[in-house]
């Protein structure tokens, strides 16, 4: 039985073209990497001041000034290079970065997103969130279907402050694979043993489903 | 014109209320003995600039954790609960800005420029109370400078006039807040005679830099 991350991990890595330059944030959006498809590499981009994002070193290997946007050591690949925050956001801002696959604790059908606070509880702050989906070419969903209580995430409406708005392209679960379009989100993919009612009684927007709807590969 | 200086001689330097900015990442490229120095000399009443408060023992969370700072400019607060509980208790007063509007800000204020337009936040809480500016069919927020009285950066090595080198992703918002405050000082690691560096190979010119420390 595959996890989750799994699930989501392998739908996500097959929207990659060969040599993309692509974000992952922090949490399931990192675990992509891991399960990219044969023939298929990408080149990492770290909000932090980097490209060519590598491997964790092994231990007794770290380098002090070498980490992730989460902070944890990491490497450089040999075809990479640092720069300072402003080439580092210009890079994500100016359309350079093929694609970013961030997290959400909603989105909606008119491709809204929220998933840096929730009012009076969590206000850590957007990081470098709110200019990725601004800038990336697309902008891709990585998440768990519903929230941990079972209430939907992908919702008509989003009620929590937007880190962007109508910027989200991708929506990808454990349940299925979405397109947001003009129209609404169109259900694309079930995922192996999940059937369309499964999907839609686990979501609050109205899926469309598409004509050509099949079964994720994974 | 000697840069290289003492502790004693930039503890001389520093005064309530001013605005400072420091560099780092999660406090990889934050000068921590600088820091260190703020904390023993205890101004207070400051108006901080950095991108995050790193965490309660490292980087610039412990300037807050001191309470030093009165509101603080940053673009991620996440991995200091002491920074969210002043803000929750009213304590500070803090300005989250996007990470690259951030970036861009310190930039223009160095860079002689009355400000940029993003189009990071639009349609989000963000824009509340800026300026909207549609050009060419895009809709942007004129984000505007910000400048500081005091710039505390890392680096990896000077040579003695003040040519900076960079190590990894320490590099970040440190060679922009170089170019953004009216006294810089420089925490390296190595300090190296002028001539050894090769000029090709700088990365903040020496012009920007008014005092080094070793770390």
């Amino acid at each position: 039985m595959a996890t989750p991350r799994e699930i989501v991990g392998k739908r996500v890595a097959r929207l990659f073209e060969n040599g993309d330059l692509v974000n992952l944030g922090i949490g399931m959006p990192t675990a992509v990497a891991n399960y990219l498809p044969e023939g298929i590499s990408i080149i990492l981009h770290s909000e932090n001041g980097f490209v060519g994002l590598g491997p964790t070193p092994p231990e007794g290997n770290q380098d002090k000034d070498i980490v992730n946007a989460g902070g944890q050591p990491v490497t450089i690949l040999p075809y990479g290079a640092f720069f300072d925050s402003a080439m580092s956001f210009a890079i994500i801002r100016g359309g350079h970065v093929a694609a970013t696959v961030l997290g959400a604790l909603q989105v909606d059908e008119e491709g809204n997103l929220a998933n840096w606070m929730i009012p009076g509880k969590m206000v850590p702050g957007m990081g470098g969130a709110m200019d990725l989906v601004a800038g990336a070419r697309t902008v891709i969903i990585a998440m768990e279907h519903a929230a941990k209580d079972g209430s939907p995430k992908i919702l008509k409406k989003c009620s929590l402050p937007l880190t962007g708005a109508k910027v989200a392209d991708y929506i990808v679960t454990e349940l299925g694979f979405m397109e947001v379009t003009a129209e609404g989100i169109v259900l694309k993919e079930l995922a192996p043993g999940v059937t369309v009612e499964d999907i839609q009684a686990k979501t609050e927007a109205k899926l469309i489903i598409s004509p050509d709807l099949e079964e994720m590969k994974i | 014109m000697k840069k290289v200086t003492t502790r004693q001689e930039i503890m001389n330097c520093l005064s309530d209320a001013q605005t400072l900015m420091v560099g780092g990442f999660l406090a990889v490229g934050t000068p921590e003995s600088l820091v260190d120095i703020l904390v023993e000399k205890a101004v207070k009443d400051l108006t901080l600039i950095c991108n995050d408060t790193g965490f309660p023992d490292k980087g610039t969370g412990k300037l807050i954790v001191n309470k030093q700072v009165i509101k603080l400019i940053a673009s991620h607060i996440g991995t200091n609960p002491e920074t969210g509980r002043q803000m929750n208790a009213g304590e500070i007063e803090v300005e989250l800005v996007p990470q690259g509007t951030l970036a861009e800000r310190i930039r223009c204020a160095g860079a002689g420029l009355g400000g940029v337009l993003t189009p990071t936040g639009v349609g989000t809480v963000v824009e509340k109370g800026k300026e909207i500016i549609i050009t060419k069919g895009k809709t942007y927020i004129l984000e505007t400078p910000l400048f500081a009285d005091i710039a505390l950066i890392k680096a990896a090595k000077a040579d003695t006039f003040g040519n900076l080198l960079y190590s990894g992703s320490a590099r970040n918002f440190n060679p922009l807040m170089a170019m953004a405050a009216k006294l810089v000082i420089a925490e390296v690691e190595e300090i190296v005679e002028v001539g050894s560096i090769d000029p090709n190979e700088v990365m903040t010119p020496g012009i920007f830099i008014d005092k080094i420390i070793k770390a």
